[in-house]
């Protein structure tokens, strides 16, 4: 099924919940759905259960760190509004092997020190470890989550690496590494 | 020591007699130095006697970020990366960081360079299914396979060296295209490694696959359903092997994979149930001589159709990808590789996001293992052949 097949199924499904499709080539190569965080799990539940969607795997779940991400209006004048909205993106790439086709969605966190997503692990539990290192590496919390614990790095480890403002640790336990 | 402590009626009037054993639940550490874990994997293990109670997988000893680095280096630069994330089948691992390179920017890729990108692709698919095979074996306590699949493997290298100059991590594509030509009389080597490779797979056939002990070892072990495995979002042989066909050179070709005939195989259960150890086994003995039939023909149509010396496209001394995103997933030996690239104008990535085959298939050890036999959890960890290169990344 096309993008626009499977966005038009979700909006039958579950009306408004996707706040913005992008099909642009100059933005992306693979059209992308942002769904209302809020109603993700819904959203995700008929992707999988839905016979004509059928998507059985989730393939990754992609945490994305813009710093700059501004409202729509970008006037260099206006000061940003706090907390920024959209500064962490969740992407999550679909395949159905059944249908043979892919979807992406995106969920956008407000700019704040611990964003919180809502987990889908119950739905794709293969989500568990992917959600996992969305904490470890990015920071980015999930409600819900039956086992919130760093998977990467160690458990003691300080910061989340891949955000832009990650600031590279001099020392660890007592380790130099300047 | 177990004593009779009471005795009471069932429903349907039978007795039972209830017996107090006691048993203590024994914490295993398996690894991460254990030589069945194929690197540094550590799963703590519960055990009640020699039923596993639970599972808990530790990974990210040599954890890199190379997402991390992946941001701070050119997009050239970030090649060799890839090469140590799963370093049993680098080839495979560049070629998928160069096409969604090529996605985004819209690199146009020489197409004698796309039917070389083939061929060491699936050569290196059987070196490492070879190295599978042969690690399969030892997990399961037969040496023997393990020599006899570094023979084979041995070649592949050398071939690979000859191409490229380096035996394990390649850095061959390049977005673009790849480093260099095929060196003269490389593919005739090529060729004859297939004729002699085909005929040595018989040996492996009978040297392990219906080995009775093997055999014993194997089947009804681990098995997953289909449903299972896409719930534990297993893709490649593993999936394969749960009976699902799907492998994305078939399902959704890329570089020239829909040119090629080739077959998929799946596993059907022929040893006990489908989706066992063995049926995971047989997908990847079986996947190597499609290979061999791929690059037969990969060789022939490179010849055939190209001309010698155009395998890299023109492009900037460094590359600037305008503001884009893109997914890449190609099938690798161990599943889907997938790459999710950002890209904002620099010569860098803005965000790199790795799909790990490995690391979604070892994430299932802690809902797979429970009630297995301890013995057992080698044979099932060693058949979901895992490289801990690329799950910690």
């Amino acid at each position: 099924m096309e993008f626009s097949g499977i966005v038009a199924r979700i909006e039958e499904a579950h009306p408004s919940a996707v706040i913005e499709q992008v099909v642009d080539e100059e933005v992306t190569k693979d059209p992308f759905a942002v769904l209302d965080a809020e109603r993700l799990r819904e959203v995700m539940q008929t992707l999988r259960d839905d016979g004509n969607l059928a998507f059985d795997l989730l393939l990754s779940v992609a945490a994305v760190d813009y710093p700059e991400a501004q409202p729509k209006a970008k006037k260099k004048a206006d000061p940003p509004p706090d907390p920024i909205p959209g500064r962490f993106e969740l992407v999550y790439h679909m395949l159905s092997s059944v249908r043979n086709h892919r979807f992406v969605v995106k969920i956008k966190l407000p700019h704040v020190e611990r964003p919180v997503a809502p987990t889908v692990c119950d739905i794709y539990p293969t989500a568990e470890w992917h959600e996992r290192e969305a904490w470890d590496l990015m920071g980015v919390h999930f409600h819900d989550h039956p086992d919130m614990r760093r998977v990467l790095c160690v458990l003691d480890w300080v910061g989340h690496p891949l955000r832009k403002d990650y600031v590279f640790p001099t020392e660890y336990h007592g380790i130099s590494c300047e | 020591m177990s004593q009779l402590t009471e005795e009471r009626m069932l429903d349907s009037g039978e007795k039972e007699l209830v017996l107090d054993v006691r048993t203590q639940d024994m914490e295993i550490n398996m690894g991460p130095q254990h030589p069945a874990t194929h690197g540094v994997l550590r799963v703590v293990l519960t055990a009640d006697g020699e039923i596993l109670t639970s599972a808990d997988p530790h990974v990210g000893y040599i954890h890199r970020c190379a997402e991390k680095v992946g941001e701070n280096v050119d997009f050239d630069g970030y090649i060799p990366y890839t090469d140590r994330y799963d370093y049993l089948s680098a080839m495979n691992n560049n070629v998928g960081f160069a096409l969604v390179v090529e996605k985004a920017s819209g690199l146009e890729v020489p197409p004698r360079a796309t039917w070389l990108r083939m061929i060491v692709s699936e050569l290196n698919r059987v070196a490492s299914h070879l190295l599978a095979f042969g690690t399969y074996g030892i997990d399961i306590g037969a040496i023997t396979p393990f020599l006899y699949g570094f023979r084979e493997r041995e070649w592949v290298l050398s071939l690979f060296e000859k191409i490229c100059g380096a035996r394990l991590t390649y850095s061959y594509a390049f977005p673009g295209g790849v480093i260099n030509d095929a060196p003269g009389g490389w593919f005739d080597e090529v060729l004859k490694f297939c004729d002699v490779f085909d005929r040595k797979w018989r040996e492996y056939d009978d040297l392990l696959t219906r080995n009775k002990i093997f055999i014993e070892r194997t089947k009804d072990v681990g098995s997953v359903t289909a449903d299972q495995a896409r719930e534990f979002g297993w893709t490649g042989p593993c999936l394969r092997g749960s009976g699902v066909r799907y492998d994305l050179r078939e399902a959704q070709p890329y570089l020239f994979y829909d040119q090629v005939g080739f077959d998929v195989p799946i596993g059907r259960g022929e040893m006990g149930t489908v989706g066992d150890c063995w049926d995971r086994y047989w997908v990847r003995m079986a996947e190597m001589l499609q290979s061999t039939r791929i690059v037969r023909e990969c060789v022939e149509r490179c010849i055939k159709d190209t001309t010698p010396g155009e395998v890299m496209a023109k492009k900037p001394k460094t590359l600037k990808v305008a503001a884009n995103e893109a997914y890449v997933g190609i099938e690798n030996p161990r599943g889907e590789l997938g790459h999710y690239l950002v890209t904002d104008g620099g010569a860098q990535c803005f965000r790199i996001k790795v799909r790990g085959p490995s690391f979604t298939n070892v994430s299932c050890l802690a809902k797979l293992l429970p009630g297995t036999m301890l013995a057992d959890a080698v044979a099932i960890i060693g058949s979901i052949d895992i490289v801990l290169g690329e799950v910690d990344r």
